[in-house]
């Protein structure tokens, strides 16, 4: 009798040192990474582009060149993935048509990442002859984050209760100005965050931009859609890999990966708070 | 009021319209795919690009076995799964099940940073942190190697599984809980014997989604991996994935040459696969919304 007992504290205790591993992993990294990576940061590091074959110098191409591609791929991403989560949620009924719809978006989220960056370089870089440039990497990175856009807005709009489409109904209204006024204004906070989570996600993808923009170095900011632009990830991996002295660099090598991190966990952790505070307010 | 319903007809059309373009990107993927893959086929036959055990793309003549890659691809996805399953399941049963409620609100999200992590910084920490450490421990001529590349995609998969497996075990009625507490059960029976079992169908979607992000995931096994394209005998041995073989030829390749269309091969190969995995999961989820109502 007393063993199932004594059975069920010692499985409480391997599910808590589950957690307790898990802690130490992410904390261990972040720490690490804090610790290496400090000291290289400095106002000099943030706003002067790379030196000396990139033995120098800061990130300030790398960064911007990070923030262009989220521009570009969010320009495309986010509308068009609002609006197949307002057909799916809205308009579509249970049929045939929809249901290939919603299975299109889930193989899509399932698409490896250097598979988007084969599908980057065939359709955007030479089919539509946009060459390796920032439209290329950008429209690649916007296809990635499609499906996570279709999936978060498709909850925020689920999330708004039927009792306001019905009291519009009620009112006159067509399906259209219901939508338009206010199940998306209902949904739109939930739907933005959704959105900042997806930029998490692009901004740190490095895949899917090696063969359709990202360039090895470039000593300045872009100024067109259709030049190459570094990007932090793609630095990192290049800092890493293909220095002509790596040693030497692993300064520059730890303040880049603390940068990158603190961009994505940044985006990150705005977008999981913000979420937190949106449903602590509706469950109340 | 006729104006108004007209007025609605447009708006539809068009956000229907935007709704295709999920379906139309995967549908040009696989197009694109298949149209830069197939040249190869005339090169070489589809036996020898899948069983062939040379992977020497630049020879002249060039060889284009893919064995030693699909191993690799195949090695790596099963060990972090055997290395990160377990653990998944753990911390998912203690989310659902033991985690105090207020704790539990800090540890989801925490779980949720850890899957943010950018690929390529956990594979700097297998090349800088956990490569070395390996080579000394072990005596080994190098610390990138399938295990180094298995434990970190393990990390990888980890935050995966262990949300979607939480959502199944906390979609449980509480129901069922309290009939086997009632019946003197104590939480681990429960949880072993009633809980999870009624959960398996979104477990072993979990199980599934995790295998198939390991499969696609690129930047940790190029980084840390080794990159020699033989089959492994031992995890200490390096590996050549199918994905990170992609990403670090593709730059140097001209296009329209062969070993341009081998590496659109290995991506065809790559998307059907994980493709199968994707599909095969969501058949089984479907099935367990089925069973639960």
């Amino acid at each position: 009798m007393k063993s199932r007992f004594l059975k069920d504290r010692l499985a409480t205790a391997v599910l808590w040192s589950c957690m307790g591993a898990v802690l130490v992993i992410l904390g261990g990294i972040l720490v690490f990474l804090i610790v290496q990576g400090a000291g290289a940061l400095s106002w000099e590091f943030f706003t002067q582009p790379p030196r000396d074959s990139m033995t120098k110098g800061g990130i300030l191409t790398p960064l911007v060149g990070t923030v262009q591609l989220v521009l570009v791929a969010m320009a495309f991403a986010f509308p068009v993935g609002v609006l197949t989560a307002v057909y799916l949620n809205e308009y579509a009924s249970g049929d045939r048509f929809t249901n290939i719809l919603r299975l299109a978006v889930r193989s899509l989220a399932g698409v490896p990442s250097v598979v988007f960056g084969l599908f980057g370089l065939s359709f955007f870089v030479i089919f539509l002859k946009f060459g390796s440039s920032l439209l290329s990497a950008g429209l690649t990175l916007g296809c990635l984050a499609l499906p996570v856009i279709v999936g978060a807005s498709e909850a925020a709009l689920k999330a708004v209760p039927q009792d306001y489409r019905d009291a519009s109904y009620a009112m006159g209204a067509t399906r259209w100005q219901t939508i338009r006024k206010v199940v998306l204004p209902a949904a739109f906070p939930a739907i933005l965050t959704g959105g900042i989570l997806s930029i998490g996600r692009v901004a740190g993808e490095t895949a899917p931009i090696i063969f359709t923009g990202a360039a090895f170095f470039t000593p300045d900011i872009a100024r067109s859609l259709f030049s190459q632009v570094m990007a932090l990830p793609y630095h990192v991996l290049i800092l890493a890999t293909a220095g002509t002295n790596i040693d030497e660099t692993r300064g520059i090598q730890y303040g880049t990966i603390l940068v990158l991190l603190l961009v994505v966990l940044g985006i990150t952790l705005t977008g999981v708070i913000w979420r937190a505070r949106l449903r602590m307010r509706s469950s109340r | 009021m006729k104006e108004a319903m007209k007025g609605d007809i447009l708006p539809r059309r068009i956000i229907s319209g935007f709704a295709l373009t999920g379906m139309a990107i995967m549908i040009f993927i696989l197009f694109f795919l298949v149209k830069e893959s197939l040249p190869i086929l005339r090169e070489t036959s589809l036996l020898q690009i899948l069983g062939g055990k040379e992977w020497y793309p630049t020879y002249a003549p060039p060889s284009f076995g893919m064995l030693p890659l699909i191993t690799g691809s195949v090695a790596v996805t099963l060990l972090s799964a055997l290395l990160a399953i377990p653990l998944s399941l753990g911390l998912a049963i203690f989310l659902s099940e033991a985690c105090p409620r207020l704790l539990r609100e800090f540890f989801k999200p925490t779980l949720e940073i850890l899957g943010f992590l950018p690929s390529v910084v956990l594979g700097f920490i297998g090349m800088m942190v956990l490569a070395p450490w390996l080579q000394e421990r072990f005596d080994l001529m190098t610390g990138l190697n399938l295990f180094n590349a298995s434990v970190l995609m393990g990390i990888m998969i980890v935050p995966i599984v262990a949300s979607i497996a939480e959502d199944s075990l906390s979609s449980v009625p509480d129901d069922l809980r309290d009939a086997s507490y009632a019946m003197g059960a104590t939480r681990w029976e429960t949880t072993t014997r009633v809980v999870f079992p009624a959960a398996l169908p979104g477990i072993l979607e979990a199980c599934l989604l995790g295998v198939m992000r390991a499969v696609g995931e690129t930047m940790v096994v190029l980084m840390a991996a080794g990159g020699s394209a033989v089959i492994p005998k031992s995890v200490f041995d390096a590996v050549r994935p199918l994905t990170s073989t992609i990403a670090a030829e593709m730059g140097e390749t001209p296009v329209g040459s062969g070993h341009y269309h081998a590496l659109f091969f290995a991506g065809l190969l790559l998307f059907l696969f994980t493709w199968a995995i994707n599909l095969f999961a969501a058949r089984i989820e479907a099935r367990g919304r089925r069973w639960r109502e």
